[in-house]
């Protein structure tokens, strides 16, 4: 009895720790542990595409089908996207919000921690029921990611389960983004201003605008899909009146600022991480806040360049070509921004400082194919070839994964209180560095050469390249085990060096949650902090 | 250092796994056509353009990792803004993009002129084959991948790719075409989507269900020109080449002559009295051509997608139930009442109830199916650009 009553009463206190067990993870609404569920689980979903990945590498290493059906092929391409994009980068990203966001304006939580919890158990209920159709008759969604009408309608039984498994994982984003909107606009310490804000809580408030205005869009062109098969409508059915292009629109509305959705808060992330290593501030910092604002705002204005090949009237092709070479400008001024912040700076190389600017380097090159592919006529020969499926993969996987990495690096220490394994981090870096450019380099030689994008199989002249990507691919998948024990080593203890409430020389000077003991305790700023950094100013 | 050598090494070891094999490319094709030279003119001006900003950005990145380091015990200086600087990189794209613009707008609006075609050819994309009608001689066929890749192209079939004259870019019966003549082509598909490429050209365009889509070419130079399908469009997205041959213009007229007098000899082959053992035989060519690829060499079907054709219930039942699936299609089924002529469309409605492990017995006569294919209604679509 007295027990019982010394457990309430310990309820009753504030700073009480986390539940016991199991349940914690289940019922928590702390935002650390929120943070660490959809880090975890973001992880293991990059092992599960990852896997897809290398089926698909796999099939393509030599000319001839060797392992898999044509059909389940398509399914892999399919399902290794909508994995990646639902389950790895985007709850990774919310992720990092979850644990960074309160910390760097000094909250105690995020604003709305009971949906918190709910918005993390409905992204793990999508991605399942996603998966589950990889068990159905018919297999799963073969139609690509982006679901084009009237191929996906021939999908069999998994397709009301795929589009239901859209819509959960659609309001799973968009309670993520009320919390952070929430929480940046509510909770923020005293003197931490808008423009005082670190630009990775800048980033992610402009990122969960952009969610709250297309995720509802794409679950309307999807539920779009659903009335087209099973209730007569006829929105994409020619036959009836209806236009397969209208869904081509509605897509890319949505499809566009999805891309953006998944690399603003990899520029937070690097605008955080490359002052410290530095030891400078960001370099404009205000120019960036626009030039982020900037891209959200063109990203909305631009999707049709997905689409230059459907037979627009020449006034669209060429309204969507100059609006998309117009992206190129904030996209530019950023990376000048953190080239300079490097300059004269007095840069050491911890391993988030060596994803970073690999980053930095190779999200510029696709930067570059993207403004190859802007131009309209010459997409022409791009467009559906394996020259953009390098385009896309050097703007994700080497520039948001490779963040991830960077920013796990960054700040597990702080989080845990252990150091990881410099050295065998730095072995992690420099194969994914080099295997990732074995990888996806040559797809740009084999798109220009001519082979097309999703196909299985593939003419001779094809073939040594395709050897080479696939090479990489196995390098790279593999190298990713080493990351896995690293993360693992460190949580359980690291290489046992304590570190410093900094964890980085003088980061203290660039985030509030350097000012916080390691590791940061469950509960942070329980009242607001009184002083806050200015370096960046 | 090491790891530079590393991959070095690598890159050259790539280099040598490619000059084994002579005919792969690195770059885009210059094509033989005015619009894809004028295509190619862009794609180098722009790759030189972002190799030249690469060059800037890049050196000026290595060039502080290289000196700008703390083990070097560079100081750092505590600059973050500079207004002139901002404006300046700002300025700059701006004004290299409009230069970009420039030429890219005129290959645009020259790409969009189909005025004053000398012909017209029509391209139907199906799954997973072309159909392509001339619409000014009447001209009308379909087109899919060569029997040798498809072969070869099967789930360990155990024939290397490399023994098949251009595997997976061949068909049975190509595109031909006469050079140096403005052809209008215009584009639509019968099912899903597809997208109809020939890098030689110098453009790929949509075919979409319903909707009519136009450009245009003219080819400067006598040859053989392949492309691919490359919108995805199912299982077989993979295994829908495009061959184009382009003639002289006496060659392209001979050419016409002829397919003109075969129509003639297969309309007549259409009207006359067909033995059934006659009709098998050529069923099952048409059989491997049109139907293996979904319900297997063997007619098992693929379980969950594809119903079996030994012992389906369709077949071992009435005829006429038979024939009017096969002409009007179902599900993903096709509909093959325009695709195969009277021939071959009686031919593989026989075969397949007399063989493929069933016996039936009876059989239909390719004039039955024309006055069947007669009863068909053209289909009419909206034009969308007009
Ligand atoms: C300078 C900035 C960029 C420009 C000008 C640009 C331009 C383009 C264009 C024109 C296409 C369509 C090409 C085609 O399908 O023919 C495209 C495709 C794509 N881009 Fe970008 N892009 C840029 C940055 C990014 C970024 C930052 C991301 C992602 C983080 C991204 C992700 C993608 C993806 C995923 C696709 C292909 C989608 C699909 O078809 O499945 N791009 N880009
Ligand atoms: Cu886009
Ligand atoms: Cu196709």
């Amino acid at each position: 009895m007295s027990a019982v009553t010394a457990e309430h009463e310990h309820d009753e206190h504030h700073d009480h720790g986390p539940e016991k067990g199991l349940l914690r993870w289940i019922i928590t609404t702390n935002h650390k542990d929120i943070g660490t569920l959809y880090l975890l689980f973001a992880l293991a979903m990059f092992f599960v595409g990852g896997a897809m990945a290398l089926v698909i590498r796999a099939e393509l290493f030599e000319p001839g089908m060797q392992f898999v059906s044509p059909q389940f092929f398509n399914s892999m391409t399919t399902m290794h996207a909508l994995v990646m994009v639902f389950g790895a980068v985007m709850p990774a990203f919310v992720g990092f919000a979850n644990w960074q966001i309160p910390l760097m304006i000094g909250a105690p939580d995020m604003a709305l921690p009971r949906m918190n919890n709910m918005s993390f158990w409905m992204l793990v209920g999508g991605i399942l029921l996603l998966a589950s159709t990889l068990f159905m008759e018919g297999g799963a969604p073969a139609s690509g990611w982006t679901l084009y009408p009237p191929l996906v309608l021939q999908t069999g039984a998994a397709l009301p389960f795929a589009i239901f498994a859209v819509h959960m994982l659609g309001i799973s984003s968009i309670m993520g983004a009320i919390n952070i909107i929430a929480t940046i606009f509510n909770m923020r310490a005293p003197k931490m201003t808008l423009m005082k804000m670190p630009l990775f809580v800048w980033t992610w408030l402009i990122t969960a605008f952009l969610l709250i205005a297309i995720m509802p869009v794409f679950a309307g062109a999807v539920t779009m899909l659903l009335t087209d098969r099973f209730f007569d409508t006829s929105f994409f059915n020619a036959a009836g009146g209806g236009d397969p292009v209208l869904y081509q629109h509605i897509f890319w509305f949505f499809g566009h600022p999805e891309v953006y959705v998944m690399i603003l808060p990899t520029f937070g992330v690097a605008s955080t991480i490359i002052p410290v290593f530095a030891r400078k501030p960001l370099f404009g910092y205000s120019s960036m806040v626009y030039a982020t604002a900037a891209i959200a705002f063109l990203s909305f204005i631009v999707w049709a360049h997905h689409m230059f090949t459907v037979g627009m009237p020449i006034a669209g092709e060429l309204y969507f070509m100059y609006a998309t070479m117009l992206i190129a400008i904030p996209t530019g001024v950023k990376i000048f921004n953190w080239t300079a912040t490097m300059w004269q700076g007095s840069m050491t190389f911890e391993t988030p400082m060596l994803f970073s600017i690999a980053f930095v380097v190779l999200f510029t090159l696709g930067g570059f194919t993207g403004l190859m592919m802007a131009l309209a006529p010459v997409d022409f020969q791009y467009h559906d070839t394996y020259f953009i499926v390098a385009h896309f993969h050097y703007t994700l996987v080497p520039a948001s994964i490779f963040i991830l990495m960077a920013g796990g690096y960054f700040w597990l220490p702080k989080w845990t209180g252990n150091m990881y394994d410099e050295k065998l981090a730095k072995f992690h870096f420099w194969l994914s560095a080099i295997s990732v450019n074995i990888l996806f380099f040559p797809q740009h030689f084999l798109g220009l050469a001519g082979m097309p994008r999703r196909i299985p199989d593939y003419a001779v002249q094809f073939a040594d390249w395709n050897m080479v990507s696939s090479i990489g691919a196995f390098i790279f998948g593999f190298s990713q085990l080493l990351f896995l024990y690293i993360v693992i080593k460190t949580i359980k203890g690291g290489t046992g060096e304590k570190v410093s409430d900094e964890v980085w020389e003088d980061a203290h000077k660039h985030g509030l949650e350097w000012t916080l003991p390691s590791p940061v305790p469950y509960h942070t700023f329980a009242t607001p902090p009184e002083k806050i950094p200015t370096e960046h100013f | 250092m090491k790891t530079k050598q590393l991959f070095a090494s690598l890159l050259l070891m790539a280099y040598g796994l490619g000059t084994a094999q002579a005919d792969y490319t690195l770059n885009l094709m210059e094509g033989v056509t005015s619009i894809s030279k004028d295509v190619y003119g862009l794609h180098m001006l722009v790759l030189w353009v972002c190799v030249f900003i690469g060059i800037v950005v890049f050196g000026a990145m290595f060039y502080s990792i290289y000196f700008h380091r703390k083990s070097r015990g560079y100081q750092a200086s505590n600059f973050h803004e500079s207004t002139k600087v901002e404006i300046l990189w700002t300025i700059i794209p701006t004004v290299i993009l409009i230069l970009l613009a420039i030429p890219a707008t005129k290959v645009m609006l020259e790409m969009d002129d189909v005025q004053d075609s000398e012909m017209t050819i029509k391209v139907t994309g199906w799954q997973w084959k072309w159909e392509y009608e001339y619409l000014d001689s009447g001209i009308r066929f379909f087109s899919s991948l060569d029997e040798a890749s498809n072969k070869a192209r099967q789930l360990n079939s155990g024939i290397d790719p490399r023994t098949v004259p251009n595997y997976l870019l061949n068909v049975d019966k190509p595109l031909v075409v006469p050079i140096n003549t403005k052809i209008r082509f215009l584009f639509t598909a019968a099912d899903v989507i597809h997208s109809w490429w020939v890098p030689d050209l110098g453009w790929k365009k949509d075919t979409i269900p319903g909707f009519i889509n136009e450009a245009w070419t003219s080819v400067e130079k006598a040859g053989t020109y392949r492309g691919q399908c490359t919108e995805l469009c199912g299982k077989d997205h993979g295994f829908m080449p495009i061959v184009v041959i382009a003639m002289e213009k006496a060659d392209y007229a001979a050419w016409v002559a002829e397919q003109k007098s075969a129509a003639v000899e297969a309309a007549s082959a259409a009207e006359k009295d067909w033995t059934q053992e006659d009709l098998i035989a050529q069923g099952e060519k048409v059989y491997a051509n049109n139907c293996a690829s979904c319900h297997m060499a063997d007619g098992a079907g693929i379980a969950g997608t594809f119903p079996a054709v030994s012992n389906s219930p369709v077949v071992l039942g009435d005829m006429n139930a038979q024939v009017e699936l096969m002409l009007n299609g179902k599900g993903m089924m096709p509909a093959f009442g325009q695709m195969l002529d009277p021939v071959d469309f009686a031919a593989v409605a026989t075969f397949i109830r007399n063989g493929l492990g069933n016996a039936v017995g009876d059989s239909i006569q390719p004039a039955a199916i024309k006055s069947l294919q007669a009863a068909i209604p053209e289909v009419v679509y909206d034009d969308d650009d007009e």
